[in-house]
């Protein structure tokens, strides 16, 4: 089976105050087949902007550089900015981190998904686009979605907010889905229900999901292979059921991070950050 | 410190929270957790003066927050938000939005203060000349605490104050949060999906569902598995 993505060797930067470039990515390499692929690593490691270059949503003063990166057998280097939007809007979505950010603060979300699925099915009636985007609310879990539907997106808690753009991004069933963080704001018995929607259309759909979390135990349960990133770099990828096997002392350091329900009260456990992990740029 | 009774808030005719109430001693750390959507961002919320619907009565302090001007309760109570990047203005460098407060309260030093806390929270005073969205999600987290450390308050509402960050940086700043709350006598509310951290930070929790609380634990009760209510127990076999 082809990839569905590749990338090779992917490096952002942005402009310093000194006038030069400092690197934020620095020589990312990665494939994703039809499974779901988890990305841990150092908060400022360059996760979210890894999703960002692929979807082509970086600022346009970033300084990127690749050597390949292709989305089904299309070469996004040469793909033109209309190309790449039309992928944008269908083909390959994303979920960002601050959830709220990316939805329209003056229109009621209940529009929003309505306008999603229209995008997705011109010829639906209203009604029937309607009852779509209720169906969806109760699918993420959303209680009451009826009076969800005419909110705005500030009235929203944080996991409400979380499961509407996994909702809006599910009815579009993407071929590609990058979801940064999607989970951070769930109760645990909720993120379970919300999770098994994006397992499906993983198993089901054949979709390739991109997983960014922090939740460790989550992604070793939930993804098929693991990615940790460390100041720009890849530094292990490792299959997710072993994750707690990872040999990079960045990766056991962060495991032996975590407090545990039954754990001793003492100051956690922090990491000496060895400059060797972040390696030659 | 805190002493919340028989809260209800509404949103144009929908209870957000049914009376709920709780009280946390001075020098405590209180955990909130739940059902998302249950209210507990808007009790703290409500405690902070940001909803205007809502009866019941709240205490700070001993002062009744309806009656205590704002700039007298921002010396006292101080919220970090669930979501960085709206609490954080986006026009402004960073290093002006943690002096700000400082500067309003006519604290000496705001700019050496400003650059230690951001040392504080492991970024470095280099950082101040930032704008948010130069920063990435944990960075802006971190950024928020430290606003939220400038004016010295009592009392500290951290509304998922790790959830966006790696677990090396969520040890440190629980550490440093730890530490802070033992040097400075401060008082803790904090609201977590994530049980460990409860259970790590907090000496006693609420449970919420639906707008209402489900039931109030121990850290003894948490940890040994003395719970009664289904919905707590299924939070705990999910985790
Ligand atoms: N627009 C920008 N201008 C300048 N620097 C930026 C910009 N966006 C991101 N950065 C920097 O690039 C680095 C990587 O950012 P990125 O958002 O990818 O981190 P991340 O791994 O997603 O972290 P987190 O887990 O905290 O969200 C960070 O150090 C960040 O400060
Ligand atoms: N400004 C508002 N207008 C209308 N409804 C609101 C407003 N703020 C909050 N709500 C509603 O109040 C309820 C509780 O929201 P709240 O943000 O307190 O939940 P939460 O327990 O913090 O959830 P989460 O864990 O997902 O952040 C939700 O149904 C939400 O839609
Ligand atoms: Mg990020
Ligand atoms: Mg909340």
């Amino acid at each position: 089976m082809s990839a569905l993505v590749e990338i090779e060797n992917l490096r952002v930067a942005f402009r310093n105050d000194e006038g030069g470039y400092n690197d934020a990515v620095r020589g990312v390499t990665l494939s994703l087949g039809r499974e779901k692929l988890g990305i841990v690593g150092e908060s400022g490691s360059g996760k979210s902007l890894t999703g960002r270059a692929l979807l082509g949503v970086l600022p346009p003063y970033a300084r990127i550089s690749v050597d390949k990166m292709q989305f089904d057998g299309i070469d996004l280097k040469s793909a033109t900015p209309k190309l790449r939007r039309s992928l944008r809007g269908g083909r390959m979505g994303m979920i960002l981190q601050d959830p709220k950010f990316s939805l329209n603060p003056v229109m009621t979300i209940g529009k929003q998904i309505v306008e999603a699925i229209r995008i997705g099915d011109r010829r639906i009636s209203g009604g029937d686009a309607r009852k779509k985007a209720l169906g969806i609310l109760e699918a993420v879990h959303i209680r009451e979605p009826e009076r969800v539907f005419n909110l705005y997106p500030h009235e929203l808690s944080g996991g409400m907010g979380q499961r509407v753009m996994i909702g809006m991004m599910v009815v579009r069933e993407p071929d590609l889905l990058i979801a940064d963080e999607p989970t951070s704001a769930l109760d645990v018995t909720v993120r379970t229900q919300v999770l098994s929607i994006l397992d499906e259309l993983v198993t089901r759909r054949g979709m390739g999901l991109i997983f960014i979390s922090h939740d460790l135990n989550l992604v070793s349960k939930f993804c098929d292979r693991v990615i940790v990133m460390y100041a720009g770099r890849i530094v292990e990828s490792i299959e997710a059921s072993r994750l707690s096997e990872a040999t990079h002392p960045y990766t056991r350091g962060l495991l032996s991070c975590l407090p545990q329900i039954d754990g001793s009260l003492e100051p956690l456990p922090v990491l000496n950050r060895d400059a060797s992990w972040a390696g030659a740029a | 410190m805190l002493s919340i009774q028989h809260l209800n808030v509404e949103f144009s005719g929908k209870l957000a929270v049914r009376d709920t109430g709780f009280s946390v001693q001075p020098g405590e750390s209180f955990g909130l957790v739940g059902e998302s959507g249950s209210g507990k961002s808007t009790i703290l919320r409500t405690v902070m003066g940001l909803n205007a619907n809502w009866n019941g009565s709240i205490t700070v302090d001993g002062v009744d927050v309806r009656k205590a001007p704002r700039k007298q309760l921002a010396k006292v109570v101080q919220m970090v938000f669930q979501d960085p990047y709206s609490s954080l203005h986006p026009r402004y460098v960073i290093g002006q939005q943690i002096a700000e407060p400082m500067k309003i309260n006519g604290i000496a030093n705001p700019e050496r203060r400003t650059a230690e806390l951001l040392e504080l929270i492991g970024l470095g005073a280099r950082f101040q000349f930032r704008f948010p969205h130069e920063l990435s999600g944990g960075q802006r987290q971190r950024v928020a605490i430290a606003r939220a450390l400038a004016l010295s308050p009592k009392l500290l509402l951290l509304d998922e104050p790790t959830s966006a960050l790696d677990v090396s940086i969520q040890a440190e700043i629980l550490n440093l949060l730890n530490r802070l709350r033992k040097e400075l006598g401060l008082t803790f509310v904090i609201v977590s999906h994530d049980l460990a951290v409860i259970s790590y930070m907090c000496e006693r929790l609420m449970v919420m569902r639906n707008a209402q609380p489900v039931e109030t634990l121990t850290r003894e009760q948490l940890r040994s598995g003395a719970i009664a209510e289904d919905y707590t127990k299924a939070l705990i076999a999910a985790a």
